[in-house]
């Protein structure tokens, strides 16, 4: 479903990806595992288009969206969660959700989203930035998924949020997937996290995907490795 | 001089404020919009009023060599004419200027000032460096006596009334359309809104045109209290900019707060004081607010 071919991504001269290739297909979790610093927010930025390719392709369904801006690529089957949330803070919590129904026919928030996220409805009338953590954390998966996407990429959504919380969304996740059968790329440095939600897992480091195991595969004493500083 | 007197003098001077802040609000909301939207500072701002009042005198000259007998009914159509053509020429100056520099800031301010002097040249080279005043239409003429000793010019009920009608239309499309949620949530955060699919510089050109095209009207608005020549906007420019700053940029309940305020005390105090000390006034008070306030009037209570 999402087909990431040697993608270069850099500031200015100095390179951060080094040729990323990976592919995840539909009804299938990813979990980009890596330290802070190792390329996981460069990688997922280059994939929704707030930062341009230097080389390589980026596929959709077979739809090529490695040169579109961002909302072309939100139009294509691709929806973004990033990393801090970044919800619309001045906006309700309803209009923050409406946002993502740009390409949608019906402007309705379809009642399955509140139906996953019930604290949603009772805050719907609440500015966004007035929401816990958490609780943004939920909106931003929400304004995501009205999009209707193929791939849903979150960049670290446990990162700032309370353990009981991460359980909620791990089980989130394993709904939407459930319900939509669709593909979820999420990056992380928690590994119980990842453990609950991905069927695959990649570790990055210094730019480049150096390792890939299936979740009945995973040593998780190897990745810890990885992930330890 | 009797109670009942001093009593009508405040209220027509009141009203005579209330003129000025209908033209300081309708200028100051397009700007406000901009500078909220985009952080563009437009400072040919002016101009696009000036595009409005001269449309207004285009087509009152235009009703009287070919239709005279309609020169009662050509206004409120050139009011929406002077809209449509400060649009389009926003429209064009975002396509064609302002796209090119949304990361430079300070040179779309440098940008939007050369663009000013162009556009008053134009206008001086086209209609004449004499300002010109459009035959208003026998209706908008006289004043209103609601009791004895009292005056309350018709054109500036006019004007007050349209002002209402844009201002409300401005903010019911701004919290109840899909461009208003557009508009704001590229406001919040621009890569953002585009990542949920919003079409952000599509957005910035409809949005920078409508800024204008209130502009415009604000210019139409304007010829029925004063007359237009090339540099009548220019004169706007700084009170609008004023408006913007002490109302607080985001937020537009502030604009028409500050709007009322300024015009109000400008109106008030050059009724006690002379015109200048008026001025002095009136910005030393908005220096000092500004100082306790930096955030301006009104700032939105969120956490960021």
């Amino acid at each position: 479903m999402l087909n990431v071919k040697d993608v270069h991504v850099a500031y200015g001269q100095s390179e951060a990806l080094h040729g990323i290739s990976f592919e995840a297909n539909a009804n299938e979790t990813v979990a980009i595992m890596g330290r802070n610093g190792m390329g996981k927010t460069t990688l997922f930025k280059s994939l929704i288009g707030i930062l341009p390719l230097k080389s390589g392709q980026i596929e959709v369904a077979g739809n090529e969206v490695s040169k579109d801006e961002s909302y072309k690529r939100v139009a294509k089957g691709i929806a973004y969660v990033p990393q801090g949330r970044m919800i619309f803070p001045t906006l309700t919590v309803e209009e923050n959700i409406h946002t993502g129904l740009e390409n949608a026919k019906v402007k309705k928030v379809p009642d399955e989203i509140y139906a996953l996220f019930p604290v949603l409805w009772e805050m719907r009338r609440r500015k966004g930035g007035n929401l816990s953590g958490g609780q943004q954390q939920q909106l931003a998966i929400a304004r995501a998924l009205v999009t209707d996407p193929k791939v849903l990429l979150l960049d670290e959504p446990t990162e700032g949020i309370q353990p009981s919380i991460i359980k909620d969304i791990a089980r989130a996740l394993n709904e939407i997937r459930k319900l939509r059968q669709i593909t979820i790329v999420v990056s992380e440095q928690v590994l119980s996290f990842a453990m609950d939600v991905a069927d695959r897992l990649f570790v990055i480091e210094g730019g480049r995907l150096v390792h890939e195991s299936t979740r009945a595969e995973t040593d998780t004493a190897h990745i810890k490795q990885f992930l330890s500083v | 001089m009797s109670f009942d007197e001093i009593y009508n003098i405040a209220l027509m001077q009141g009203f005579a404020g209330l003129s000025l802040f209908s033209v300081l609000l309708l200028m100051g909301l397009g700007l406000a919009i901009i500078f909220g939207q985009m952080g563009v500072i437009n400072m040919a701002h002016g101009e696009f009023m000036t595009i409005g009042a001269y449309t207004i005198f285009m087509f009152s000259s235009l009703t009287e060599t070919y239709a005279p007998g309609l020169v009662q009914a050509y206004f409120p159509i050139a009011i929406v004419a002077a809209f449509f053509i400060a649009f389009a020429f926003g429209w064009l100056t975002e396509w064609a200027l302002i796209r090119h520099l949304y990361k430079r800031p300070l040179d779309t301010l440098l940008a939007t000032w050369g663009l000013s002097l162009g556009m008053q040249q134009v206008f001086r080279s086209t209609f004449g460096p004499k300002e010109v005043s459009p035959t208003l239409p026998e209706w908008l003429m006289g004043s209103w006596a609601p009791s004895e000793g009292l005056d309350i010019p018709i054109n500036g009920l006019f004007v007050l009334g349209l002002t209402a009608v844009v201002t409300g239309g401005v903010l019911l499309a701004l919290y109840k359309s899909r461009w208003g949620l557009r508009v704001r949530a590229t406001v919040a955060n621009r890569a953002m809104a585009n990542a949920t699919g919003i079409n952000t510089k599509r957005t910035d050109r409809l949005t920078f045109a409508i800024g204008c095209g209130i502009a415009g009207v604000a210019g139409a608005a304007f010829t029925t209290i004063g007359s237009t020549g090339p540099t009548s906007g220019s004169l706007y420019i700084v009170d609008a900019f004023l408006v913007v700053t002490f109302g607080g940029a985001a937020s537009l309940l502030g604009t028409v707060a500050s709007a009322f305020g300024i015009a109000q005390t400008q109106s008030i105090a050059e009724f006690f004081l002379t015109g200048s000390m008026a001025k002095v006034l009136t910005l030393l008070l908005i220096v000092t607010i500004l100082m306790i306030r930096p955030q301006g009037l009104f700032a939105s209570k969120i956490r960021r």
